[in-house]
């Protein structure tokens, strides 16, 4: 046996140790990968927050970006990200749709009149039925459908200025329902949107 | 004083059963469907955490996803695979305890077993090696040599 074949042992250890250290600070174990992903949004047929006559289906959705964000009273990340959505609705053009999940009408009003009302309308999810179409696993969630109903991206999780900045910002700007502020350095890419 | 023993045995009881099973409330048409439902809520994994089936979850996911596959297999009539289809297509390969093989489950499917075929290569490497290894020739001499160390 060579002298250098004695290393292989360590190699193979410290290997191990740096996909494990990899693996490990990752933390995305609480992010599922979306099986929603470029996928046409469900067909659905539900009532809307506040008007007991109305129903809505995957048809009100089209025609132009909407974001659905999926929200509830009971869930403490849905009261830090309001004042984002409010910030987004009134920044861009894109339509906001609420899906209340899981709450009580009562109090889901009472929430929108505290804080205000970012959604064109809000669409109610009481049992959770639509939640399971749409793969929720938990509030919020956030997704950005193009014009055609298409789910362009998804987000697990708070919508804050990171994700904003990062994520939705750039996309809207790419559908023409957001213009971004002129670029601070030369090399923008994504060019303002018409 | 029986009749009140007993009616307190009879309420514990009662209320021991609903404390350790705050289960849905299901009906089936068969026993067959009963087991089918057992089955497969025991076989997806709860969404929200982590490695819990749906079965043994108490968060609201898995009572969603539990009466979800309920519905689909008592009152849609869906078949197994058809209901391994519907939540796979709704939550993806994670609710699969058994992920399907494909281009991105290549990994965790095919690591192990290279790792047993090189385990088996360097098992028969070494047990070559021994067996090619001679017994070493000695004279005379040297045979009384080892003898005696071997006895000191």
């Amino acid at each position: 046996m060579s002298r250098a074949s004695l290393f292989i042992p360590l190699g193979i250890f410290l290997l191990i140790v740096s996909v494990g250290y990899i693996g490990f600070s990752l933390d995305n174990r609480n992010e599922l990968p979306s099986a929603l992903l470029h996928q046409p949004f469900p067909e659905f047929s539900a009532g809307v927050l506040g008007d007991p006559d109305r129903r809505v289906s995957k048809a009100d959705l089209l025609g132009r970006p909407t974001m659905v964000n999926v929200w509830a009273t009971w869930c403490p990340t849905c009261k830090a990200e309001h004042a984002e959505l409010m910030r987004i609705a009134e920044l861009s053009d894109v339509r906001l749709v609420g899906v209340n999940y899981k709450d009580v009408a009562a109090k889901a009003r009472r929430w929108l009149v505290d804080f205000g009302n970012p959604y064109e309308f809000v669409i109610v999810d009481q049992d959770g039925g639509l939640g399971v179409e749409l793969g929720v696993y938990g509030a919020p969630e956030t997704f950005l459908l193009n014009a055609e109903g298409e789910v362009v991206y998804k987000r697990v999780g708070e919508v804050n200025r990171r994700i904003w900045r990062d994520e939705l910002a750039p996309r809207l700007a790419q559908m023409g329902v957001y213009k971004m502020p002129a670029p601070e350095t030369e090399n923008s890419t994504m060019g303002s949107g018409r | 004083m029986t009749l009140r023993v007993l009616c307190l045995m009879a309420l514990l009881t009662a209320m021991q059963s609903w404390a350790v099973s705050p289960v849905d409330v299901y009906t089936f048409d068969s026993p067959e469907q009963q087991q089918r439902y057992k089955g497969l809520i025991a076989e997806f994994r709860c969404p929200k955490c982590l490695n819990t089936n749906i079965a043994g979850s108490d968060a609201p996911i898995a009572q969603d996803l539990r009466r979800t596959v309920h519905r689909l297999v008592v009152q849609e009539g869906y078949s197994d695979q058809e209901v391994r289809d519907f939540l796979q297509a709704r939550y993806g390969d994670f609710v699969l305890y058994n992920p399907p093989f494909n281009s991105r489950t290549l990994l965790i499917w095919l690591v192990p077993l290279g790792l047993a075929i090189v385990g088996m290569l360097v098992l028969f490497g070494l047990l070559r090696r021994a067996r090619q290894q001679q017994a070493v020739n000695l004279d005379e001499s040297q045979r009384q040599r080892v003898r005696a160390l071997l006895e000191e």
